[in-house]
């Protein structure tokens, strides 16, 4: 990052654009792995998904998708990949919020404040 | 059908819906969910969550390319992801009681009004009130490149817009989709946005409007890693081919295809919602 004392808004969309192509990038190559090693253990099983059973609970809380790519878990890896994707956007609200702070810009960044904590309540704790 | 099968027909329908929905600026989000449903009798829950997937992953990457052009409006865009992400909560909220076929009916609606909104030219803006006094206050007004210079423009009907985003939260949740096309409204229409920073703007929202509702599908298990993974590797493909080819594509008639294509899959998905099959 720059260390300019204000940021200009064209520096900061010039970060929003590294950082959201980073992200995605990364999650795709994350899932990908996972797939790719999921298939080979289990692509010839048939599949049951027309009927809706929920996942397990080692794969819905973040938590357990780390533990579960941690140890080598094939879908959880293909999971931590979606968890990437997701936190993608929330990092791109946190680079705002500091650069708003870096502007002085006290409005925008409780605004951007706010809009984080509503997506970190849903992609922590998610009720 | 196997695993390796199911992945390799989904990669490529998610490329094809992905490289549609590039080009003619739709966003593919909206034919994932009818392809997974009815092409490969996948769970209208699982669908959502996987759409879902496919809707970050492509808006994330264009707005990557879109931001830097000097369209978008990145004020406007947080302060109406205050909208978007509250009613995104609460259409995940709402999903949990909403039956699948209410989800189904509600969906095809809602292709029916995309369908119909691409057809028509765009107008230019009738609504001449006042200009919101507000959009000074919130350092909305802003700029946009012109042939001779940069033109400036401001906000109205901001109250009325917040509204609509909103509403384009709870959609975008409760059935999975990017709603871009309301974030239009709402920004072009009802607060008078120049059209390509309405366009911008929106789909630089739609990421994290898609996130909002995605954690929450996350902890309910909506998201399952075999129908993720092809969709979120065939939108990736196929958008990253629509960005390569957009100059060179007749995208006016791949557009009146993709038209076809969105009534086609209304109707279908109406009649699953109504005779139950979803």
């Amino acid at each position: 990052m720059n260390d300019q004392p204000e940021w200009s808004d064209d520096a900061v969309e010039k970060e929003i654009a590294h950082l959201l192509r980073a992200g995605v990038f990364t999650a795709a190559l994350v899932t990908l792995i996972g797939g790719v090693l999921y298939l080979i253990q289990h692509g010839t099983e048939p599949l049951a998904l027309g009927v809706f059973r929920g996942e397990p609970a080692e794969l819905r809380s973040l938590p357990g998708i780390f533990h579960a790519a941690w140890t080598g878990g094939r879908r959880g890896l293909i999971q931590l990949g979606v968890v990437l994707l997701l936190a993608t956007p929330v990092a791109r609200v946190a680079l705002m919020l500091v650069a708003f702070w870096r502007q002085r810009d006290r409005l925008f960044v409780a605004v951007s404040a706010l809009v984080l904590m509503l997506l970190l309540y849903s992609l922590i704790l998610g009720t | 059908m196997s695993l390796v099968l199911f992945t390799v027909l989904v990669i490529a329908g998610s490329a094809a819906a992905g490289l549609l929905g590039a080009l003619t600026g739709l966003g593919g989000g909206i034919v994932i969910i009818p392809m997974l449903t009815i092409l490969f009798g996948v769970n209208i829950r699982y669908a959502i969550g996987a759409s879902l997937v496919a809707v970050i992953a492509t808006s994330s990457g264009a707005a990557a390319a879109f931001v830097r052009e000097g369209y978008t409006n990145i004020r406007v865009g947080i302060f109406l992801e205050v909208a978007t992400t509250l009613g995104a909560l609460l259409g995940a909220a709402i999903a949990a009681y909403a039956p699948a076929s209410a989800l189904g009916i509600l969906f095809g609606v809602v292709l029916l009004y995309t369908a119909y909104s691409s057809m028509g030219a765009h107008h230019e803006h009738l609504y001449t009130g006042p200009l919101d006094p507000w959009s000074k206050r919130l350092k909305l007004d802003s700029t946009y490149p012109g042939p001779e210079g940069p033109i400036p423009y401001s906000a109205r009907r901001i109250t009325l817009g917040f509204c609509l985003m909103l509403l384009a939260g709870v959609l975008s949740a409760l059935l999975g989709i990017g709603s871009g096309v309301i974030k239009v409204l709402a920004m072009d229409r009802a607060m008078q946005l120049p059209f390509k920073v309405s366009t911008t703007t929106s789909n630089f929202m739609i990421g994290v409007t898609a996130a909002a509702g995605a954690g929450v599908y996350l902890h309910r298990g909506y998201i399952e890693p075999t129908i993720a993974l092809p969709v979120m590797v065939g939108v990736l493909l196929g958008a990253g081919l629509g960005a390569d080819l957009l100059t060179r594509a007749p995208t006016l008639a791949l557009r009146r295809l993709f038209t076809v294509v969105v009534v086609v899959l209304a109707l279908e998905m109406l009649y699953k919602g109504i005779t139950g099959g979803l």
